[in-house]
Parts: structure tokens; C-alpha cells; sequence
């Protein structure tokens, strides 16, 4: 379009200025431009250059104009009011220098005495490179970040199998793909990147098949829409690899080129070493090779592997190759189509028919890019093989106590069909793919005034890596890397509140919380978490002593605190997307990215990286202090200019080398943010075509990898069907383990069972131990698009387009209960009962009942009204889930953790209810139209300015386009 | 010129990205402010000039989900128009875009009674109506790079399922996507002569497109000779 001569100026274009910054409502983190007129937002847009949304924006992003006028947002620091109870809400101000003077000294004693009595564990934040570093310089064991509560599951079955997993991990080769299979998305993870992609496809005419009890979001576009039983979809998945078994349908040589399926296993039962690696002197594993009809390094180029097979090791061992182990595991009636169908709600017509599908795309319709590229071995190739079939999966899958054999299944599916990073399948992104595992082992115990020897968090692979003191007890407050959950890379967050109140395995002193809303949606079981944050001591002392918490809003979790800490908007700081942390990148580049402050800070508030880096320097830490004894970073900035990991690496990739020329790797470039800045806050380092697929066995990527800091060797990734780190568990579990061992016998039942080397299905946990005749649905729950991850500020616009949840139930078994549209009905599991508003629908499970999570809120939190709808009718599904699995104790009175028996995972979505309509007496008792339970109100913040019932915003005055009076009078005739 | 939206129900998502855009743009925009009533409190309600709807279409299990996006459809004859009775509605000639004159309305609603379509609502605190300007304080402005001449909705859908163009040009976008896509119009009946037009879900890809029986009973697993 041209300017039209007839138009006014609309715009000031001279008074607006445009400025980049990475958009943080969710942890997509979209490149945004904004623009800006006197110090006030006019538009908030997609950067079109921008590697991750390349221009797009969410609802969320669209709507960052009301998170930053939230009247929610706090204003100052905050002490709990001398004489007051924790809970009550009654704050005073207190200056900065107070608070940081009261918590250091706090924290200079705890780090003097006994550092893991600090608790530090943060929500949804990005900079757990900087609180890792930070805690692990504090010397505390206890912190990790929210990820056991979110997706660890995914993270773990990805790292321990293929080297890499779904989202930040790797993402569907959008572009080349034809057949596209989603399990357990929701509208999440990740937002834009996957609606971009969707378009893709369905412009290509590829297939999309969503899995999901659901058909909301993404499921309502798809072609083929699988309505699985919740909590089922490792059976789907591995009754799908019978049939490509039977049919022989699987890619031998990708195979024996990139997996460790040809490898020997010993197989010895009930004896040391049954099931590990068969291995030589060096400790190479073995293959029984074709050529000279023996046992060869697997690990040799020149050799030709069996797959199949049973033989004696030269020592006499009986062994076999791993596939011949899958193939007796899979082929057995348990897993086939009619008996999944059985488990999984699916027809077994349909069920074969989608393996055949994929084994059609991924064989018939196989694609080459001539690109020629290095191997391992320095094998010269002449192209890229493509498999086209390609998955995406998240938090269906993770949020079950069996999602990390579940997600392991998927990957094997992947594997078997050989789609992993190939054109037009499952693609890693850098630093991804890493060696099967990271080679960080958690840290397992801490000193007074000492940093810890390693990172917090790390990749066990053998019990000798637990952290457990000498009698076999967890070391770390969340009993992450215990025998509860030995593979918890992320922690469980989950956990901390209830172990830290029952003092088992230890009371802790403080607990300090960065975003993260624990006294609420974030926490099973939210009525009685609140009541372990109020929770004393026989002396009358609270069992937490200290809860620190930072936020930039007035959450629920602040009201229980003792020192609040405001932080700031994300459209007033500094900070980085770190290639350390949790990567941005793209299949075909490596990027990061940073914030920076787009308005001007207002209040008396300040950035968590700022506080994070005082603070350090307050307490000495050794990183954070020069040689005098002084503070060695002026603050944040100068901290992520200056910091090293490694020489030449450190949290920004971009404009390294003191002139900004290098880039990955390079001394610290003071004009780093600068050069940044000029670059619209991105850094993207775009692959070479030949570095761009089968990375795990591509030296020129491998080359290039090293040099950056993103892998310690070479060496081919090899992928692990076969995962001889979970036989090393079950071993120990069977008292066959030359080492740590568990003494308690349902620790070796869990081992025993659920540490299967090869993927397998078993029900949830909590649904094992609860009554399917009694609580006959399932129930799960999901964050709607618009409010996908954005776990603050109630937004004004957004709360337009949902205030209140409901529970969403099948029509038909609805019209059984006789429970209408609109009825009200009591949801009751063996944890608790709630009350919540129906509503029915055609598209989900008919077993299965859902609702939107974290809509309802308590009421005065988040600036809402006494009568705003969050608080009366919306409601938690929190309160019916457990943070302890249903029943019986276990031996020794200990209940454990609803979790995933490996990595720790909350099991937020293995839950059973039963429904029951709110009959007349119900409402006389409790109400009417109100949802149950119902909670104290949230006391207002010192200075608390209830919002204006009117809101009228716009960044400059508009200017109206007037219709000519003749235009007018000839009534739009000329 | 016959400026005008394509809205693709095939790769709708229903994600309200062009909502809130909407709302954003707009508010500080020529319509604007569209403001909120009770922002933070029981029932919050506002003034938007699109809304994203989501329908269940059939019982199970002939059932389908359908989201679909609802603003003004810039009608050829629209009855907003012709219903005004202080000439501040109106339908510019040059581009055929449906407006209102703020300083004109005197919020009697008769035209949002006269749309079947849901497209005009009143603003609280001006108490004048506000619609769909196709932001056309957008894609005039030569000031905005060329690729942002659109309306903040297409700019924005994150599955590109809005397209925004001159439906008198039959090689623009528009023009060609409705052709070979169907598009239809919404309740073309009503003899309102709707400009926007809808493409429909296309047909999932049929099961026989895939030859899965030509993957069975081929082949069995034996050992190959296969190099490393």
C-alpha cells in the first residue's frame, strides 16, 4: 500500500523509538521489537529476523503492554511484620540495604556452619547457569530448578538415549519432513516454533498425527487425532515397534552404524554382570563380527556387526547382541496391537496401521540431500539419507510416573526407524547432540565456607554417582539422586516443602525461592502445603525457619515468606539466554540471545541477577572475588562480559575476542552487550550444510563442536537403545552390583522393576496402588495457549479470554451422571475432593476428565478483586494429587514420592477421580456457584493501590479518521 | 481496491495471538483506546475488534474442533452502514474498509444489532463503537518497513493462517487462495456480501494415500553384512 494523501498522521514516527529485547512470558523466548513513546509501550511485535519465531508473536507476547501495568507487581522489599504469623500476609517495608544485610548475614552463618541448610530452588526462570554456579559456589547441595516438576522425563529418556531430546533439545526437520507423529502436547513447549512448524507441514501436504486424551490446541488441526487413555503411551508405542519388528521394518544399518544394537550382552542370569556390556581389556564394548566370525571392538570401523544373535565370548561367556534382547522383549503377546488397543483406548487396526505408515515414509519415501560430509571415522559420504518421520513430544508423556520408559519408547521408535537427525526427522540442536551422557556427576557433599567440587545437578550412570551418605540415605533435602529417584537430573522440587517440614532427611534453615508459586499451583497437595509453610515446632519455632522469595508479582508464595525480594519486569533488565543454560537454537544454527532494559525501572525494585551477583560478592564467594578479598564484578554486566567457564567460554557465544570477532569461543570482549545490542539482542551461528545432520557420527560437526566448548571428544555419540546405566541400578537392586547396593527392600523392588536396560510399559504408580472401580477417570490437565507458561501477573486482556476453568468431561459419561453443561460436580480423589463447574464436550477420552491448570487463583493474590471469577469458581486440580503415592507406608514408614521411580519427575498427570453431581444440600452448605475448597483472602501489600475499575490505555492520543461531511450528505454516493 | 482477510481454518490453532494483537495495535491506534471494564475483577470486559471463537462441530464421533477468528468482514453491503443515523459508519470507496467515526457515533448500537457477524461492540468508557479498522493506520504508513504494511494480525498469526490483500486483484494472495481453496464466505445468505473469506479444513490425508499394505509380509530380520 502507498500513503494516501486523504489520511491523517497517525503516528509520530519522531517521538517512537524501536528497541530489541527476548520476550520472557514463556520459556519460548521470542525475539521482540518494541516500540517505545514517551517511556510508554506503543507495540510489542515479532522480530522478523529472529532465529526463533522469525517475526510471529503469541497471544501472551501481544499482551506484555498489561503484564508490565500489572497492579500486581511489587514495589518494594517486604519483611513479614515482627509479631505477625507467616500467612497472615502482614508486611513492612524495608529499605535494600536492610535485606541484604539481614540475609546475608543470615547466609554467612548458614555457609559458615552447615551450607546445605540453604534451600535454593527456582521456578521457571532462565539462568540456571547463574544460579547453578551460584549455589554451587554457596556450597549448598540443595538447589535445582523446576524441571523435575516440569520435564525432566523428557530431558533424561532423550540424554541417556540418543544424546539429545525434544524442544531445546531438537525439533522435526519442518521443512522435509512428510509424517509427524506429537504425543502429549498440549499447547506447549514450545509455543511459536511449533505453529510455525504445523504450518509448514500442512502446507506440504505432510501427515500430522496428534496423540492426545485431548483435542484441543494443535490435536483439532491434526489429520489424524489418537484419543490414547492417559498414561498408556509407551504401550502405543511399543506395540507399534512389534509390528515394524514382525514385518521386519527397521533400518539395519543405521543400526549397526549409530546404536549400540549389535553390541553383546552378557548374558549370565542371576550372576554379577549379567546384562552389562561384554567389554575388552580397555574396556571397549564388543560385537560379534561378520567378517572374521569373532568378537571385535564395537567401537572399530572396519567391522561388519551381527545384529541378531546368541554366541560365547572368547572367555566363555554366554552373550548376546542387544537387538536379539529387544526382539524376545517386544515379540511376546503382552505388547501386541490387540492388547495395547485393550490398554490404550486405540483400535489395533489402528495401531498397525500407523507403524506401517511411518515404515512407508520412512523407506518408500526416503530422501538424499547431496551434501557431501566426514563421518566418524573420516569416511568421506556423499550425501544425507532421510527418513522423513518425525516426533515431538512433552509434558503427556513426561508428567506420568512412567514417563521416562515411555519417552525412552518414542526415542526407540525413532531409532528403529532410523529418523534421528537425518533430513526429515527428529533434528538435534546445538550444543545437542552431547555424549551419552555429559560427563557432570552431581555433587556429593559440601563443606563449611568451601564451593562444592561439582555442579549440583549431574549424570548419574552408575550407583557409585548416587548422593547417599554411608548408610545408603539421601544427602540432598529433595532426595534427588537417592534411591528414591537415582537419575533426578533436575532435582524434585516438588519434594523440598514436605521433606524439609517432617526434617527427613534433614530440617534445613532457609529456603529461598525464585519464581516459583510453591504455596500454590506449582505444589501438589496446595491446602496442605500451605499448611507445612505454617508449620511449628514443639518450641513453637516454624519447621522452615526462613523463606526468602523473589518475584516480580504479588504470587500466593509471597504471602507465606519472610523477606520478599522484588525483582523486576523482564522489559527492565538485563539478561542472557545462554548456550550454558538452556539454549535457543536451531536445528541448523547455534544462537543466544539477551534482555535488555526496554522502559525504566520504577519502583524499588531490582533484577534477581543483580542481587545474585551482590550477594555472592557480599559472601566471598571465590568466583565472584578478586585477590584482595573484594568483589571481582561491578555487577551483572560486568559478571557475564568477564565470567569464563572455560577459557574463551562463557555465557554469551556472540562478538567474542577482545574486538568481538570470534565467535563460540574468545577472551571476554568488553563491548560484548554492545555488539549484541547492535544485533537485535541475538547471536545465531549458522551450520555449514555438511555440519547440519548425523551430527552424533559427523566429524566435521564433532570438529567444530569441541572447539566450542559443546562436547570434550570426537568421539562418535553412539546411541543407546540398550541403556547399560539403568542394568547397572537393576543389578544393585538384585544384590548383584559390585558397589553401593540399597538395603531397603523396596528400594530393590523399584530397581528391580522399573530399571529396565530396554524400554517398557508399566501403569503409573499412584494408578497401581488406587482403585479403578472406585475413581473410574482419569484426569490430567493443560495450560491454554494464551496462557502457556506465563506463571505471573494475571494479565488483564488475557483474563478476558478465561477467568475461570472448568472441568471438561465427556457428553456422554456427563448425561450418565446427569450432570449438565454448566453443573456443578464434586471431583474426589483418594487425596482430597474439589468442587468445580462442568462443562461437556465430543473431544476428549471418554475415561478421561481435564481442566485448564493454574486459572484459579486465591483471592487478593495477583492484584484480582474479592470477586474476581479466579478465585470464586475457578479451582486446582492440585489439591486432589499428592506429593506421597496413595496407601500403604513402605517398609520402614516411609511413604514415597509420586514420582517417577527414575528421574524423579512429579506425576502430576497419574491421577484418578471419581465424579459425583452437587446436589441442592451440597450448595445450601457450601455455596452457591463457588468453587471448593476455599481459602483465607490474601491480604493486601503496604502501598497496595487497587487497580481503576476502567482501563483506557494507548501510548499517545488517537487520532480519529474523520469522515467528510460530503461523504456523509451523499450517503457514501458519488 | 477490495482490501480484505483470508482466514485459513485448516491451520487456525486458536491461539488468540491475533486478538491480543489486535487489542494491542489498536488501542493506541485510530479505533482506540479499546478499553477494559472491571480489568481485575468479576468479569472482566472489554472492547475487541476480534474475537477467536472454538466449536465442536458434531457428536462423537463425527466431531471436529474448529476455531475461528471473528472481526469485521468488511461487507460490500454492509447493514452497519446503511443503519448509522449519524453518518459515522461508513465504507471508504477507495478500499471499501468498514469504519466508524468516533467523533460522530453516539453509541445507539443500532449497527452492532445490525451485524450478524459480532463485529462491533461498544466501548465502555467512550461509549462510541469500535470495529475492525483493518489497520489502516498501518498499511498506509509508509514510515513501516514494506513487509509490516499489514494489519497487526497478520503480521502476528503465528501458522500464517490470516492473509491480508486486495480481493479486485485476482493475482493477490486473496484472490488466489479463495479460489483454490474454496474460501467461502460466512452466512452468505444474509445478502451482505461478505468481503473476508474462510478456507475450510482441507481433507485430512487418506489413510489409502499411504500404501501400508505394500509394508507387509516383505521382509524378515536376518543378519546383514553391514559395514560400521
Amino acid at each position: 500500500m502507498t500513503q494516501r494523501q486523504d489520511l491523517p498522521q497517525f503516528e509520530d514516527h519522531s517521538k517512537q523509538e524501536h528497541r530489541y529485547t527476548t520476550c520472557y512470558m514463556c520459556a519460548c523466548r521470542c525475539g521482540i521489537k518494541v516500540t517505545v513513546e514517551d517511556e510508554k509501550i506503543r507495540f510489542v511485535q515479532g522480530n522478523p529476523d529472529h532465529p526463533v519465531n522469525k517475526g510471529v508473536l503469541c497471544a501472551k507476547g501481544n499482551s506484555a503492554i498489561m503484564k508490565q501495568l500489572s497492579p500486581a507487581k511489587l514495589t518494594q522489599p517486604m519483611l513479614r511484620k515482627a509479631g505477625t504469623e507467616r500467612g497472615a500476609g502482614e508486611f513492612e517495608p524495608i529499605s535494600w540495604d536492610a535485606a541484604l544485610d539481614m540475609l546475608t548475614a543470615r547466609l554467612a552463618n548458614i555457609r559458615a556452619t552447615d551450607p546445605k541448610k540453604l534451600a535454593y530452588f527456582t521456578g521457571r526462570d532462565q539462568m540456571q547457569a547463574l544460579t547453578g554456579l551460584w549455589a554451587s559456589q554457596f556450597g549448598t547441595i540443595n538447589w535445582a530448578a523446576h524441571g523435575g516438576f516440569c520435564s525432566v522425563n523428557m530431558a533424561a529418556a532423550g540424554l541417556y538415549t540418543m544424546g539429545h531430546s525434544f524442544w531445546e533439545f531438537g525439533d522435526p526437520d519442518w521443512e522435509n519432513t512428510k509424517y509427524f507423529m506429537m504425543w502429549g502436547v498440549a499447547e506447549d513447549h514450545a509455543s511459536n516454533p511449533i505453529k510455525l512448524g504445523l504450518k509448514r507441514i500442512k502446507e506440504r501436504g505432510a501427515k500430522f498425527v496428534a496423540v492426545n486424551p485431548v483435542r484441543t490446541g494443535y490435536q483439532a488441526i491434526a489429520d489424524e487425532w489418537v484419543s490414547i487413555t492417559p498414561g498408556t503411551d509407551g504401550m502405543f508405542a511399543l506395540s507399534m515397534l512389534q509390528v515394524l519388528l514382525r514385518e521386519g521394518l527397521v533400518d539395519d544399518e543405521f543400526l549397526i552404524r549409530y546404536t549400540n544394537a549389535p553390541q553383546l550382552v552378557i548374558n549370565n542370569p542371576g550372576k554379577q554382570g549379567d546384562g552389562l556390556l561384554l567389554r575388552d581389556a580397555e574396556g571397549n564394548p564388543q560385537v560379534w563380527d561378520q567378517h572374521t566370525d569373532g568378537v571385535q571392538s564395537a567401537l572399530s570401523p572396519d567391522v561388519a556387526p551381527a545384529l541378531l544373535g546368541t554366541y560365547k565370548a572368547p572367555c566363555g561367556t554366554p552373550v548376546r547382541t542387544a537387538f536379539s534382547i529387544l526382539m524376545e522383549k517386544y515379540m511376546v503377546p503382552e505388547y501386541s496391537p490387540k492388547a495395547a488397543a485393550k490398554a490404550c483406548g486405540i483400535k489395533a487396526d489402528d495401531i498397525e496401521r500407523i507403524a506401517l505408515e511411518m515404515a512407508h515414509v520412512a523407506f518408500k519415501e526416503t530422501i538424499t540431500i547431496d551434501t557431501e560430509w566426514t563421518d566418524w571415522a573420516g569416511r568421506k559420504q556423499s550425501q544425507f539419507i532421510g527418513r522423513p518421520v518425525s516426533m515431538h513430544a512433552m509434558r503427556g508423556i513426561s508428567a506420568h510416573s512412567n514417563g521416562f520408559q515411555t519417552c525412552r519408547a518414542i526415542h526407540l521408535l525413532q531409532v528403529v526407524l532410523g529418523t534421528v537427525d537425518c533430513p526429515g526427522g527428529h533434528l538435534a540442536k546445538p550444543p545437542f547432540p552431547k555424549h551419552i551422557v555429559p560427563p557432570i556427576k552431581p555433587a556429593k557433599g559440601n563443606a563449611p565456607n568451601t564451593p562444592l567440587e561439582s555442579a549440583p545437578l549431574g549424570f548419574p550412570t552408575q550407583p557409585e554417582d548416587l548422593v547417599i551418605d554411608e548408610n545408603g540415605k539421601p544427602r540432598r533435602i529433595d532426595k534427588a539422586y537417592s534411591w528414591d529417584a537415582p537419575i533426578a537430573n533436575h532435582g524434585l522440587m516438588h519434594m523440598v516443602i514436605s521433606n524439609a517440614v517432617a526434617g527427613d532427611p534433614y530440617p534445613i534453615d532457609t529456603l529461598m525461592l525464585f519464581m516459583a508459586n510453591m504455596a500454590w499451583n506449582s505444589s501438589m497437595n496446595t491446602a496442605q502445603t500451605m499448611d507445612m509453610l505454617r508449620a511449628k515446632d514443639d518450641k513453637g519455632d516454624y519447621k522452615i525457619p526462613f523463606i526468602v522469595t523473589c518475584d516480580a508479582f504479588h504470587s500466593e508464595t509471597v504471602n507465606f515468606s519472610d523477606l520478599v525480594l522484588p525483582d523486576t519486569t523482564f522489559l527492565e533488565r538485563y539478561d542472557t539466554i545462554s548456550m550454558l543454560d538452556r539454549p535457543i537454537s536451531e536445528v541448523d544454527a547455534a544462537c543466544d540471545s539477551i534482555r535488555q532494559p526496554i522502559l525504566a525501572i520504577d519502583r524499588d525494585v531490582r533484577s534477581w541477577q543483580e542481587v545474585m551477583v551482590d550477594i555472592a560478592g557480599r559472601l566471598k564467594f571465590p568466583a565472584f572475588t578478586n585477590e584482595e578479598g573484594e568483589p571481582k564484578y561491578a555487577g551483572y554486566e560486568d559478571f557475564i562480559v568477564n565470567f569464563e567457564r572455560a577459557p574463551g567460554i562463557g555465557f554469551l557465544a556472540g562478538w567474542r575476542g577482545k574486538d568481538g570477532e570470534k565467535s563460540l569461543r574468545g577472551e571476554p570482549n568488553p563491548n560484548q552487550w554492545q555488539a549484541y545490542k547492535d544485533n537485535q539482542c541475538f547471536f545465531k551461528f549458522e551450520l555449514e550444510p555438511n555440519q547440519r545432520y548425523m551430527r552424533h557420527a559427523n566429524k566435521d560437526y564433532m570438529e567444530l563442536a569441541k572447539e566450542a566448548g559443546w562436547v570434550g571428544t570426537t568421539d562418535q555419540i553412539v546411541i543407546e537403545i540398550y541403556s547399560e546405566t539403568m542394568q547397572k541400578f537393576r543389578l544393585a537392586g538384585q544384590g548383584l552390583y559390585d558397589g553401593p547396593q540399597p538395603t531397603e527392600e523396596h528400594h530393590k523392588e523399584r530397581l528391580k522393576t522399573y530399571f529396565d536396560p530396554l524400554p517398557f510399559y508399566y501403569p503409573p504408580l499412584e494408578q497401581q496402588r488406587t482403585d479403578a472401580t472406585e475413581y473410574p477417570f482419569y484426569a490430567v490437565n493443560q495450560r491454554p495457549m494464551f496462557m502457556y507458561h506465563s506463571w505471573d501477573s494475571q494479565n488483564s486482556w488475557l483474563r478476558q479470554i478465561m477467568s475461570q476453568n472448568y472441568l471438561y468431561m465427556h457428553r456422554s459419561k456427563g448425561e450418565a451422571l446427569g450432570i449438565k453443561d454448566f453443573g456443578w460436580a464434586w471431583v474426589e480423589s483418594h487425596n482430597g475432593r474439589i468442587r468445580a463447574q462442568v462443562k461437556l464436550m465430543e473431544g476428549v477420552n471418554p475415561e478421561t476428565v481435564w481442566t485448564w491448570n493454574a486459572i484459579g487463583k486465591q483471592q487478593g493474590a495477583w492484584g484480582l478483586s474479592d470477586d474476581a471469577n479466579e478465585s470464586q469458581q475457578g479451582f486446582l486440580m492440585n489439591h486432589l494429587i499428592n506429593e506421597l503415592l496413595p496407601g500403604e507406608s513402605e517398609a520402614g514408614g516411609q511413604r514415597m514420592t509420586n514420582s517417577d521411580p527414575i528421574t524423579g519427575q512429579a506425576a502430576w498427570y497419574d491421577l484418578r477421580v471419581k465424579i459425583t453431581p452437587v446436589s441442592d444440600e451440597d450448595n445450601e452448605l457450601a455455596g452457591q456457584n463457588l468453587s471448593w475448597p476455599r481459602f483465607d483472602k490474601v491480604q493486601p501489600l503496604p502501598n497496595y493501590t487497587p487497580a481503576s475499575k476502567m482501563s483506557s490505555y494507548s501510548s499517545h492520543p488517537n487520532v480519529n479518521l474523520r469522515r467528510g461531511w460530503r461523504d456523509i450528505f451523499s450517503r457514501g454516493e458519488k | 481496491m477490495k482490501l480484505g482477510l483470508v482466514v485459513d481454518l485448516d491451520t487456525c490453532v486458536g491461539c488468540h495471538a491475533c486478538g491480543t494483537a489486535c487489542k494491542q495495535w489498536n488501542t493506541s491506534g485510530t479505533i482506540g483506546p479499546l478499553s477494559d471494564e472491571r480489568p481485575y475483577e468479576k468479569d472482566p470486559s472489554g472492547s475487541w475488534l476480534n474475537r477467536i471463537r472454538t466449536y465442536e462441530v458434531g457428536d462423537s464421533p463425527h466431531s471436529k474442533t474448529v476455531n475461528m477468528p471473528m472481526s469485521c468482514m468488511h461487507c460490500e453491503d454492509a447493514a452497519c452502514v446503511t443503519v448509522c443515523p449519524t453518518g459515522a459508519s461508513y465504507k471508504r470507496e477507495e478500499d471499501g474498509i468498514v469504519l466508524i467515526d468516533q467523533d460522530k457515533c453516539m453509541g445507539c448500537n443500532l449497527c452492532s444489532w445490525a451485524c450478524p457477524y459480532g463485529a462491533r461492540e461498544l466501548d465502555p468508557n467512550s461509549g462510541t463503537m469500535k470495529k475492525c479498522t483493518l489497520c489502516v493506520d498501518r498499511i498506509y504508513d509508509e514510515q513501516l518497513p514494506e513487509a509490516e504494511r499489514q494489519p497487526a494480525c497478520v503480521l502476528t498469526c503465528p501458522t500464517s493462517s490470516r492473509v491480508f490483500g486486495d480481493f479486485d486483484d485476482p493475482d493477490s494472495e486473496v484472490s488466489k487462495l479463495t479460489r483454490e481453496r474454496a474460501g467461502q464466505q460466512l452466512m452468505p445468505e444474509l445478502g451482505y456480501n461478505p468481503v473476508n473469506t474462510y478456507l475450510p479444513p482441507r481433507n485430512p490425508k487418506q489413510q489409502d494415500q499411504i500404501q501400508v499394505s505394500a509394508m507387509q509380509g516383505v521382509k524378515q530380520l536376518v543378519n546383514r553384512i553391514i559395514n560400521r
